[in-house]
């Protein structure tokens, strides 16, 4: 075991791919000279040299198509995207491209290419900084989306997104860089589409990701001082998502709730509770309860973005509202 | 160049031609749907420039796309299965007539989002630089793509990375209905769009399939050398309207008869008789057997079977 950041675990994936297989590189805005908007690949262009390094010019529809060009060729692009909010400039590239090529070449060409991004608000970076994107990408078939919440998983997860054979988009949470945890220094990885239950527990389900799970861990406590019991559930993997997992823990605790850190409405847990609705339904000892951001443009101002964001005191005082406890 | 290659080149032309007339009518007929994009009267861009590639060189095109991959040697049979929507057709009937894809013969599609395509080639170019081949890749887009910001962001990369790729722009003066000089203020010629980006380029008669062959063998070979992209433009003009959808009434027949003029096929046979490089009997025999392999191609593809519902799910994921 070592202790380590999220950040580490990200470098640490990325270095050992770079280090085995000559058809790895990275490219990206201020990957290279700058060592990257969040210091992800700081020391990366000394290392590996500016034909595996690749700055880019701030042309992310360029780029993500022209990393789509080399995967179908054989190469095996990592791109970094300075937040998923930029995704927005190049999202015919990533869905008409990468998704699609494959099913409208009937299975010819493959995309083996992953997207990083960083994502999610709290950082008083405005609108069109904040936003978290990965809840659109889930809807496209052809993508796989998924997003770390420690260290362990950034490592076990990044390791299978690149030797996965489809584009995957993985989306980092920009407030969780510095989070330190546990890795294994026997090598693993950390299965596309498996969920981990992080606390077994009897009396609710809480679900979420990213970001959401340190405040699932801080709800856990909460209620646990108060004797209720919680199964604490980390998707890991948007898409696809692990129904089995979540539906399997409903039907056993009876009380559920999904906690989304993007804005509510079309966020992934609403894809989710509709699952277990249909699923477990029978199994509800109460309302399936979900709380995600306020449905606004991201603010600037620090107050009115904290009020905006899902919360601690959001979370208990809907699971207050919905079962009592 | 031999008497054979001449002949080929003819007959591709003339497979285009007829292979896309077919379409016509068998779009007419209700076996062929959803948008059709006919190549008539640009049949010598495809045919000229592709003659002159090798086979690991990557062509990547745009919507209109039958012509490049019968230049390229796709099978009519396929491709026009591909066209009827059958499990035979060159993308299992998954992509239709605007995403013909052929990976064993470096056709990486057919692409259906004007400018789209432009960055994707430039990802094979990057990879042919990166493992240090001199292959090369074509890409091929039309006057309406010149506004996209894929087209000015690829370019630029291309350039200031050196990538081995030929613009191909055919210009034929309509984005679907709307004429060139409504889109650009600087004359009808694109060719200042690559001295902006420090490539060389150079304007070629489109309808022209010897000179295209030329120019593009000129291109190619700076390319491979390492020099960086280039950009070719040719102009050209399509018979049909836009699309099958399309009765063209923002041009005039006048204009449309000027083109005519200077009909690729039948100036090219003019030029075979005239400079005695072929007889009316071997353009006869190289067009008979094209009309042979088009009979046989309709046949294919109305008698194969349509894709298994099973076949849904499949292809999504590798």
């Amino acid at each position: 075991m070592s202790k380590i950041t999220v950040r580490q675990a990200i470098q640490k994936g990325l270095t050992e791919a770079l280090d085995a297989d000559p058809n790895v590189f990275i490219m990206g805005e201020d990957i290279g000279d700058y060592g990257g908007a969040y210091a992800i690949t700081s020391g990366f262009l000394e290392k590996y040299g500016p034909e595996r390094i690749k700055d880019t010019p701030i042309s992310e529809a360029a780029f993500i198509g022209a990393g789509i060009g080399s995967a179908a060729a054989g190469l095996k692009p990592i791109i970094e995207l300075m937040s998923i909010s930029f995704s927005l400039v190049a999202f015919d590239q990533i869905v008409n491209m990468a998704a699609n090529i494959r099913y409208m070449s009937g299975g010819q060409i493959n995309v083996p290419m992953v997207i990083r991004a960083p994502t999610g608000a709290g950082m008083q970076l405005g609108a069109t900084h904040s936003q978290s994107f990965e809840t659109w990408l889930c809807e496209v078939p052809g993508l796989k989306v998924v997003a770390p919440s420690n260290p362990f998983d950034a490592l076990g997860l990044i390791r299978s997104s690149i030797k996965d054979s489809n584009p995957v988009i993985y989306a980092e949470s920009a407030g969780l860089y510095g989070l330190k945890g546990d890795v294994d220094d026997k090598y693993y990885e950390v299965e596309i589409g498996k969920a981990d239950i992080r606390t077994v527990g009897d009396d609710i389900t809480l679900v979420s990701y990213g970001h959401g799970m340190p405040m699932l861990e801080k709800v856990a406590e909460e209620l646990g001082s108060r004797g209720v019991s919680s199964e604490v559930i980390d998707l890991r993997s948007l898409s696809p998502m692990d129904y089995e997992t979540v539906n399997k823990s409903v039907q056993k605790t009876g009380r559920a709730l999904l906690l989304d850190t993007s804005r509510k409405t079309g966020g992934v847990m609403a894809e989710l509770a509709a699952s277990v609705q249909e699923s477990s339904g029978d199994y509800l000892d109460g309302p399936l309860l979900r709380v995600g951001s306020e449905d606004v443009p991201w603010p600037y101002n620090r107050k009115l973005e904290q009020h905006a964001m899902s919360s601690v005191p959001k979370i208990l005082k809907q699971i207050e509202i919905g079962y009592s406890l | 160049m031999e008497k054979k290659e001449y002949l080929d080149l003819y007959k591709k032309m003339y497979l285009i031609r007829r292979f896309e007339e077919s379409c016509g009518e068998n779009y007419s007929k209700g076996f062929i749907r959803g948008f059709l994009h006919l190549y008539i009267g640009e049949e010598a861009i495809a045919a000229g420039s592709i003659s002159t590639l090798r086979e690991d060189d990557y062509i990547v095109t745009h919507y209109r796309d039958h012509g490049h991959a019968i230049a390229r040697g796709l099978e009519t049979g396929p491709l026009m299965a591909e066209l009827f929507g059958k499990k035979t057709g060159v993308s299992g009937g998954k992509g239709g007539s605007m995403h013909l894809f052929d990976a064993s013969k470096n056709f990486m599609g057919g692409h259906a989002i004007v400018g789209a395509q432009i960055p994707l080639a430039a990802g094979f170019a990057l990879a042919s630089q990166y493992k240090k081949k001199d292959s090369i890749t074509v890409v091929y887009f039309g006057d309406g793509a010149t506004n996209q910001g894929t087209f000015h962001e690829t370019m630029n990369l291309a350039s200031i990375w050196k990538l081995p790729i030929l613009f191909f722009l055919e210009n034929n003066f309509y984005g679907m209905g709307t004429s060139v000089e409504k889109i650009r203020t600087n004359g009808k010629s694109f060719g200042n769009l690559a001295e902006n980006y420090g490539m060389p380029s150079t304007v070629v008669d489109g309808m022209d399939v010897l000179a295209v062959k030329e120019t593009t063998e000129e291109a190619i070979k700076k390319i491979r050398a390492g020099s960086g992209p280039v950009f070719i433009e040719a102009t050209t003009f399509r018979y049909q309207g836009h699309s099958m959808a399309d009765p063209a009434k923002y041009r005039t027949n006048e204009e449309l008869d000027e083109w005519k003029e200077k009909d690729p096929l039948v100036n090219f046979h003019k030029h075979l008789i005239d400079q005695g490089l072929a007889t009316e009997s071997d353009i006869e025999k190289v067009s008979k057997s094209a009309d042979n392999e088009l009979d046989e191609a309709v046949k294919f593809a109305t008698e194969s079977p349509e894709p298994d519902l099973d076949d849904i799910k499949n292809d999504i994921y590798a």
